[in-house]
């Protein structure tokens, strides 16, 4: 009997580490940012001057939270129609076919890519096009990066909707069939009503992706400490100005970056709890 | 009598219009969401094939010079990303050791005990884990490992960052593999009297391998694309380096040091398209192992 009592302790013993992994994240965060946040108080929040000169530091994290709900916010614009029309054609026009089980498969492998392989393709390849366009000098900015992240964040919002596409009850779409509706009537009087929370939820944690996306942004934003004055204008975001500062910084830097680390965290985590919410909900 | 769907009492003739034109768009949506595949795939091969040869795994990096000499005469760059692939070899295995056990184990003990109001909390942090961009982790592992471990740059402390990231992924894979596990077998071993530690050990262990070699397999794949906490934690190196307590490098790592190099354009074109084709060749394994060994 004792091997069952060691095995049980074991087990209870490593779920015991997550909690104390997870007490341990958000209590280093908290810690990490307290200088900071002594310092400016809730100023830091809403500044958005950053001026890491001795004896005249100033930091504030307003400009790198606008860069962040700007670039993934766009980003989301973008990804919707591609990532709607994709779980469509897997889960309700070509369901169950050959060419649907490609088509997954290759959305499934745009998750595979490495965020850094991104953010290389995008500076090499898609940066001469969108200044070929004319309407950037550079092509770094916000749009480059939204862009990017748009194709990254795809098969996260497909696959999920796709799934939830598929779950809509086969009689309620035959009833429309029945009625004389056509494909296109049922998709937008049946099948969308019946599973939009969940196609709404795909996208919220498609859009929880993108907020803390690193690697592809950094290379594509144009890392300006500002906030983005437009569309083709370079900014910076949370984890873009962590990526390229943290490595030299000390003292009450490294505690700012810190402390929009720990925003960053809140944010993602609260955006991932509203999705899973609108999905428990579903279900 | 209230007309609930005006477009239905339309003419057919545009009805039938606007229905085919909404399937052409879908098709033409779908169409382009896959083409950066392509493009990415294709610029990646066409550009990083040049520079992929039996050198290219064997040396390390070259310095800026070398490059710089290389590329004003035309030949190919000298050196490769030996450094790298030992670095990301030697992290991801340490990552492995820390989180492999742990995520089995903890998985099971949510599955096991998956109704209980503690159980249930730990399955909520793993989902909140799961959701945390690897750059905290990064600055994490950075607070405990680079501060206080190791006082520096190193190796052990990027591979803590990487282990946080497989753990909530094996978790949750472990407890999903584990629910599909039929009652019937779960009970026909305690029917004969089996010890809980050996249901565990000979039954749901065996019966769901191949669920969890997938989990184990996939999770190994997202972390070896990961750049953003190995540039807070491991930093890189040039030389090749088996210490733990010392900077290393990995292959994304040197991506990174390439693209910020002028003079090494043309590796880093190799170097993306070995990530990638190692990253994409570790997923498909992982779907096949899935596909291939069904017990359940």
């Amino acid at each position: 009997m004792s091997g069952d009592r060691v095995t049980k302790a074991l087990l209870f013993i490593s779920s015991l580490t997550i909690l104390l992994l997870s007490a341990g994240i958000v209590v280093s965060l908290f810690g990490g940012a307290v200088p900071a946040f002594r310092e400016f108080g809730l100023r830091f929040i809403t500044s958005s001057s950053w001026n890491p000169t001795a004896g005249s530091e100033q930091y504030g994290a307003m400009s790198f939270i606008a860069g962040t709900v700007i670039t993934s916010i766009l980003a989301l614009i973008i990804c919707i129609p591609m990532a709607f029309s994709t779980s469509l054609f897997i889960a309700e026009y070509y369901r169950g076919t050959r060419t649907a089980g490609i088509l997954r498969s290759l959305v499934d492998l745009l998750a595979g890519i490495p965020s850094i392989v991104y953010g290389f393709w995008g500076f090499y390849a898609l940066r001469p096009l969108l200044v070929a366009t004319g309407l950037t000098d550079q092509g770094f900015g916000v749009f480059t990066a939204s862009l990017v992240l748009a194709i990254m964040i795809v098969p996260y919002a497909t696959s999920l909707s796709a799934e939830i596409i598929s779950m809509v009850p086969a009689e309620l779409k035959e009833a429309a069939y029945s009625l004389g509706a056509t494909r296109r009537e049922v998709i937008f009087s049946v099948v969308i009503p019946s599973a939009r929370s969940g196609i709404i939820a795909s996208f919220i944690l498609a859009l929880g992706r993108a907020l803390g996306e690193t690697m592809a942004v950094t290379m594509l934003i144009g890392n300006a400490n500002v906030i983005p004055k437009g569309l083709f204008a370079p900014g910076n975001t949370m984890a873009s100005v962590i990526a390229n500062q943290f490595g030299e910084a000390s003292g009450l830097k490294m505690s700012a970056l810190i402390a929009i680390g720990l925003l960053l965290f809140l944010i993602t985590a609260l955006v991932n709890y509203l999705g899973k919410l609108i999905i428990k909900r579903f279900a | 009598m209230r007309v609930m769907y005006p477009e239905m009492t339309d003419n057919i003739n545009r009805r039938n219009r606007t229905n085919s034109r909404f399937r052409y768009l879908v098709i033409a949506g779908s169409v382009i969401t896959v083409i950066p595949i392509f493009l990415i795939v294709g610029n990646l091969a066409v550009k990083g094939f040049r520079q992929i040869n039996l050198a290219f795994f064997t040396q390390p990096a070259p310095d800026t010079f070398q490059a710089m000499m290389a590329a004003s005469s035309g030949e190919i760059i000298p050196g490769g990303i030996a450094n790298g692939l030992t670095g990301s070899l030697l992290m991801v295995l340490l990552a492995s050791l820390f989180a492999i056990p742990l995520g089995l184990m903890t998985g099971i003990y949510i599955y096991e005990n998956g109704t209980t109001r503690y159980a249930r909390f730990i399955r909520s942090l793993t989902e909140i884990l799961q959701g945390v961009p690897s750059i905290i982790l990064g600055i994490i592992a950075y607070l405990w490992v680079v501060k206080n471990i190791t006082k520096g740059y190193s190796a052990l402390a990027g591979s803590v960052s990487l282990a946080i990231m497989m753990l909530p992924l094996i978790i949750r894979s472990t407890e999903e593999t584990m629910r599909m596990i039929p009652l019937s077998i779960r009970e026909a071993a305690f029917a004969l009297g089996t010890p809980y530690y050996k249901m565990i050990y000979k039954i749901l262990i065996p019966v769901s391998f191949s669920g969890l070699a997938t989990g184990v397999l996939l999770a190994i794949s997202r972390i070896l694309g990961e750049t953003a906490p190995l540039m807070l934690t491991a930093l890189g190196s040039p030389a090749i380096s088996l210490d733990v307590t010392r900077p290393v490098s990995a292959v994304p790592l040197l991506i990174w040091d390439f693209y910020n190099d002028p003079n090494m354009v043309n590796l880093v074109w190799s170097a993306s398209l070995f990530l990638m084709v190692f990253v994409l060749s570790m997923n498909l394994l992982a779907r096949s192992v899935a596909s291939k060994h069904k017990y359940i």
